[in-house]
């Protein structure tokens, strides 16, 4: 469905040639149909371009990218009518009534007048939106606001559907209901087209990509650094972190228990060591935990406390980089909603000068 | 397939027959809120009938009476009043679309299979119809103040209207693409060309009072030649020389409006 190969973009800044923002470093991203990747990042991490670059918003600097069989450079055209897309901000005009705009963009896929109507009254419905019919798109919720959005990319029924940032600023609430809806489309389309539509989708809530998507692209610096499934990515690069203590029963007793620890079947590494225990990364905590509490037995130690902490993708990020995702993020001064074609993108890295 | 550094033919795959689609759509698109909303159109009505009201009696006096210029003074200044209408409206209009541009809009539509060209000339073309509602008002006003009006003057004075709004609607469109990443630069921009452009075209005043550069100056003006084809038009001497050179002016301003307009859209995919 996706095939790119050296995909780069960088934005010239000034005259200097130095000062170059290299925000896409030629990527290389297969994406088959009927899957549901996230791309996940701090901003400025390149996700937007690329997603701008798959969507013939913004042309590549360099390298190819093909999206529903389509080169995005020689037939734009064509991967227009292919794919749908929601931005980061509002698809439908804000003096438009929603009923309108969904008329319209059917319109400019080509439906007939009634077609089109029927397929906005069609997603209006599906979409929860049937009382905001009529009403203007600056009165509507945000939630509201977002589902139409969602509603707009979908008019066309594509096989394809680009989602930047889809819930930023919604509440948890709206978050979950947009999911359910895209959940929904997604299976629907087995019915129409005989099989789900892909979904390719940037978020900054590591949560949302953890549980909704079946695929983490994780970039970096304009580059991929990791893509797997969460799970995957979580065991293999982050593991589960396992936090033991001994009691004042066993004083001392750390350095024994740090060496018990490392014999235990499931142990990767110690992490951290202090007068009162360990925090041990091990493959899979849940079957090391119960071992390694028979082998601080064994030697005699009494533990006082244990737990296991499972990795976030955050972790995954933190493994990958050493920068917590989260803070990465924060410091951005630049995120927001604005969908300005030039601004949107972010990139928040330079070359050294 | 390779992409390289240098990507020329910005946009392709539509075919006439597709441009003249797409128009319509984005056409009946940005009228949409128009039609739903006439309130808007009346609106733009209040600066030129301050205008009317506040300038139209000054006038008056300090000419020394309504039968001047040429017989009434109300002869010679409508038609200033749709020109500067029409300025006032169409001017102001790439402020929707920087709205659009903000909002995401414009973005939606960008990633749709629309013909770039189409977004701006659709949008340009939609200038008309508020241009010509309102002038209807101003003239339906004007008629109990004894504003005599010629009807076939007065039907090709609104088209000549229509077309110069097509024109600086195309032009602020282009200033909107222009300066979208700061916004604020908008208003700047349309602020300073605004006054320059309405005084130097003897909107207000006859320019002949003036001295001889800023008679210079209007002789490059296209509006100045727009005005003096409405007065001509509205007087009923429909073959009046300043009726053709009127529409060369407003010609001009749409060929001008149009291709820097589109040039403008089709440069917003980088």
């Amino acid at each position: 469905m996706i095939r790119t190969r050296a995909l780069t973009k960088d934005f010239p800044v000034g005259r200097d040639p130095s000062r170059t923002v290299h925000a896409v470093r030629g990527i290389d991203l297969d994406v088959a149909p009927g899957e549901l990747v996230a791309v996940l990042g701090p901003n400025g991490a390149g996700k937007t371009t690329t997603l701008r670059m798959l969507t013939t918003l913004v042309r590549p600097t360099s390298g190819t990218a093909t999206v529903a069989g389509l080169d995005v450079v020689d037939s734009p055209d064509a991967v227009r009518r292919s794919i749908g897309y929601v931005g980061q901000g509002n698809a439908a005009g804000h003096g438009q009534r929603a009923v309108d705009e969904l008329v319209s963009q059917a319109r400019i896929h080509g439906l007939d007048r009634r077609a089109a109507r029927r397929r906005a009254d069609e997603l209006l419905d599906v979409l929860e939106l049937t009382a905001q019919r009529t009403r203007k798109v600056s009165d509507l919720s945000g939630g509201q606001r977002r589902r139409l959005d969602v509603a707009m990319g979908l008019v066309h029924s594509p096989a394809l559907l680009f989602l930047d940032e889809p819930t930023t600023g919604l509440d948890p609430h709206n978050r979950a209901n947009l999911w359910e809806h895209v959940g929904r489309m997604r299976t629907e389309a087995v019915a129409e087209t005989g099989a789900p539509m892909t979904v390719v989708l940037t978020t900054h809530y590591l949560d949302e990509a953890d549980t909704m998507a079946e695929r983490v692209v994780v970039v970096d610096h304009g580059e991929i650094i990791a893509d797997d499934t969460a799970a995957h990515l979580k065991a293999d690069l982050a593991g589960d972190r396992v936090v033991v203590t001994v009691g004042p029963a066993s004083p001392g007793g750390a350095g024994l228990l740090a060496e018990t620890a490392a014999r235990v079947e499931g142990f990767r590494e110690l992490v951290a060591r202090d007068a009162d225990g360990v925090t041990v990364r091990a493959r899979r905590g849940d079957a090391y935990l119960p071992a390694l509490l028979r082998a601080a037995d064994a030697a005699g130690l009494v533990v006082e406390t244990a737990h296991v902490h499972l990795p976030t993708l955050d972790d995954v990020f933190l493994a990958l980089t050493g920068r917590s995702l989260r803070e990465a993020g924060a410091a951005d001064p630049a995120s927001g909603t604005t969908t300005d074609p030039g601004s949107a993108t972010r990139p928040a890295e330079r070359t050294a000068a | 397939m390779t992409a390289v550094d240098a990507h020329p033919a910005p946009s392709r795959a539509r075919t006439p027959r597709h441009l003249v689609r797409d128009t319509g759509i984005v056409l009946a698109r940005e009228l949409r809120p128009v039609v739903r909303d006439p309130f808007s159109v009346v609106f733009g009505l209040v600066q030129p009938i301050v205008f009317l009201v506040l300038f139209g009696p000054l006038l008056v006096g300090s000419l020394g009476g309504t039968d001047v210029l040429g017989g009434s003074v109300w002869q010679w200044f409508v038609p200033s009043i749709l020109v500067m209408t029409t300025l006032f409206g169409t001017s102001a209009t790439g402020a929707n679309l920087l709205f659009e541009l903000q909002t995401g809009a414009h973005e939606r539509m960008l990633v749709a299979p629309l013909s770039r060209s189409s977004l701006l000339v659709g949008r340009a073309l939609k200038e008309m119809v508020p241009i010509v509602a309102q002038s209807v008002v101003v003239v339906l006003v004007m008629l109990p103040f004894g504003f005599q009006l010629h009807l076939a003057g007065a039907v090709l004075g609104l088209a000549l209207l229509a077309v110069l709004g097509v024109g600086i609607g195309a032009l602020s469109y282009a200033l909107a693409l222009a300066v979208r990443k700061q916004d604020w630069m908008f208003w700047m921009v349309q602020q300073t060309l605004l006054f320059p452009l309405m005084l130097l075209s003897g909107m207000l005043l006859p320019l002949d009072s003036g001295p001889r550069w800023m008679q210079v100056a209007a002789s490059v003006n296209p509006l100045k030649y727009v005005v003096d084809a409405e007065r001509a038009l509205f007087a009923g001497d429909l073959g009046a020389t300043a009726v053709a050179w009127g529409w060369v002016a407003a010609g001009a301003t749409a060929a001008v409006g149009l291709v820097v307009g589109i040039r403008a859209m089709v440069a917003t995919t980088d």
